[in-house]
């Protein structure tokens, strides 16, 4: 059986006196979308958060391996050098800096045109714009995934990439997550859309820190309808009381 | 080697070529100390320079209508550590006339030195004005720098002022600079300054929207580090109907750095509004986080987020 490209086990995180994480376990194959379904708090941005190492995001328990390497001790850069990335919900915009410049982070001899192009962007028009406030919502997350698209990782988790992106380019979002795939990485997917989740290999349902189902993905969006729970009380998932 | 050659090599610390003062249909003036070294003017631009023992005075006047197509080159500065330039400065830009400035000042080997200037501007009805103002002082931090500039942008001109210090040390640094704007009149500076070691900057400028439908935005960017210092004040007050101003710094600081930034805005007409934000504070954890997770080393993520900024 090949390695799996990440493997949580018993990973346990807090702030302050409230457990975010509890004890969760999750496995990503390699080549696989593998979709994170849950409630808002349920825990989700914060696993993608302590996966990526971000500031102040560090696990009191657990372990997690990434292609086998303990991942836990890296720092954020290391992490990413890896192959694993992080496309936030919100993405960050930066005063000066030019879509030609982020698309080739690190990279200067990439070309960033075909990337441009996949997420539907013409490179004409938005090479030389800056990531400031003049870009739309939907435009600056565009950038985002066709960041990721240029950076080719080995493991992309996309913090809801559809927020904010118009009905009909939906299609256009699950194409690109596709084309990660195909393009040999494996993807771990937050998303609220039961569209988006629909095209994953397998989905997981978080709940309270927990992963509390893992199946197809018709299967967890089905149970994640039908769960018992609106929304968790933080401590203890009211899914797993009921 | 001369004053002016060392002036000369000096200039791509700024974004210039050298070549530009050999350009025939360039107009120059290059100032060492109290003492003109060269100084060339083209059709539609006058130049009346005089040198005195305590300053340059010139007066640099632009004929109505008149479209200067290349801009004009000031280059003042001092070749020597210690020494002082004054610069007293009349620019007139006038009825329906386009010019473009560009002021190099550059004091590569200061130690003790000191650079003054007084200018006053006055662009005339319909006319335009851009003034970038490229600054170097080497590398020693022993330059003192006191801009002070009063400008009058009148009915439906524009002025745009864009000053510069990004490479080397700052020294002290006091910028003064207060624009009036007249009827549907424009008026835009903007500031970028990398300030290091204990690098002191004082930035204020002011803007007044007398005029009906006048705009104006105040644009600073300052980045920070080691034990320098910055106050920067960013003054509008707007009098008229229709009148739109915006103050807009952003200061990032590194190290033991300190920086204050002080917004008034005032509006003195139901009509009228000004607008302004702030930011002080070490660079935007989610901008370092990003680049970080695109695989660039802190160190790299800060650089270009940095750049950028001043960019």
């Amino acid at each position: 059986m090949p390695t799996p490209v990440l493997e949580i086990r018993n990973l346990t995180f807090a702030a302050g006196p409230q457990k975010i994480l509890d004890r969760l376990g999750l496995m990503v194959q390699q080549q696989e979308i593998h979709a994170l379904l849950g409630a808002n708090g349920s825990g989700k941005t914060t696993l993608a958060y302590l996966l990526m190492g971000c500031e102040g995001y560090v696990p009191s328990a657990g372990t997690v391996l990434f292609n086998d390497i303990d991942l836990l001790p890296l720092k954020m850069h290391e992490r990413a050098r890896l192959g694993l990335t992080l496309a936030w919900q919100e993405p960050a915009r930066f005063e000066g800096v030019t879509v030609r410049e982020y698309l080739t982070l690190g990279k200067p001899d990439c070309d960033p045109v075909p990337a441009l192009k996949q997420v539907g962007l013409d490179p004409a028009r938005y090479l030389s714009r800056r990531l400031d406030k003049a870009l739309s919502g939907g435009e600056r997350h565009r950038i985002e995934l066709a960041s990721i698209l240029s950076m080719k990782p080995k493991l992309a988790i996309l913090d809801e990439p559809s927020a904010g992106i118009d009905m009909l380019s939906i299609t256009h979002i699950i194409d690109i997550i596709r084309a990660l795939k195909a393009a040999g990485g494996s993807i771990l997917l937050i998303t609220h859309q039961e569209e988006v989740a629909l095209i994953a290999d397998r989905a997981s349902q978080l709940c309270a820190g927990r992963i509390i189902f893992s199946g197809s993905p018709r299967e967890a969006v089905d149970h994640f309808r039908g769960r018992a729970c609106v929304r968790c009380d933080g401590e203890v998932c009211n899914y797993v009381r009921a | 080697m001369s004053e002016l050659d060392e002036l000369r090599r000096t200039l791509p610390m700024v974004g210039a070529e050298p070549s530009i003062l050999d350009d025939t249909r360039i107009a120059h003036v290059v100032a060492h100390g109290h003492h003109i070294l060269s100084h060339r003017t083209v059709p539609g631009l006058r130049v009346e320079l005089e040198e005195t023992p305590d300053a340059i005075i010139g007066k640099l006047i632009v004929e109505a209508g008149a479209q200067i197509a290349q801009p004009i080159h000031m280059c003042f500065g001092l070749a020597h550590p210690t020494g002082v330039q004054q610069i007293k400065i009349d620019v007139q830009i006038l009825e329906g006339a386009r010019a473009q400035v560009l002021s190099h000042c550059l004091f590569p080997f200061a130690q003790a030195a000191e650079h003054r200037m007084q200018a006053t501007m006055e662009i005339g009805p319909g006319a335009s004005l851009t003034y970038t103002e490229g600054h170097y002082h080497g590398p020693h931090g022993g330059m003192q720098v006191l801009p002070h500039a009063t400008i009058k942008v009148g009915k439906g001109a524009r002025y745009f002022s864009d000053f510069s210090l990004l490479s080397g040390s700052v020294g002290r640094l006091d910028i003064d600079y207060l624009v009036g704007v007249e009827e549907e009149g424009i008026a835009e500076l903007s500031a970028k300054i990398f300030a290091h070691k204990t690098d002191r900057i004082t930035l204020k400028e002011a803007v007044m929207l007398r005029g009906e439908r006048s705009r104006s935005l105040i644009k600073t960017r300052v980045v920070l580090e080691g034990q320098a210092h910055a106050d920067i004040t960013g003054i509008t007050e707007a009098y008229a109907k229709g009148a739109r101003g915006h103050v807009d710094c952003m200061e990032i600081i590194q190290g033991r750095a300190t920086a204050s930034a002080i917004p008034i805005v005032r509006v003195f007409h139901p009509e009228a509004k000004v607008t302004h934000e702030a930011a002080i504070g070490s660079v935007d954890k989610k901008e370092l986080e990003t680049l970080m997770a695109r695989g660039l080393s802190p160190e790299q993520a800060v650089e270009m987020i940095v750049s950028g900024i001043l960019r």
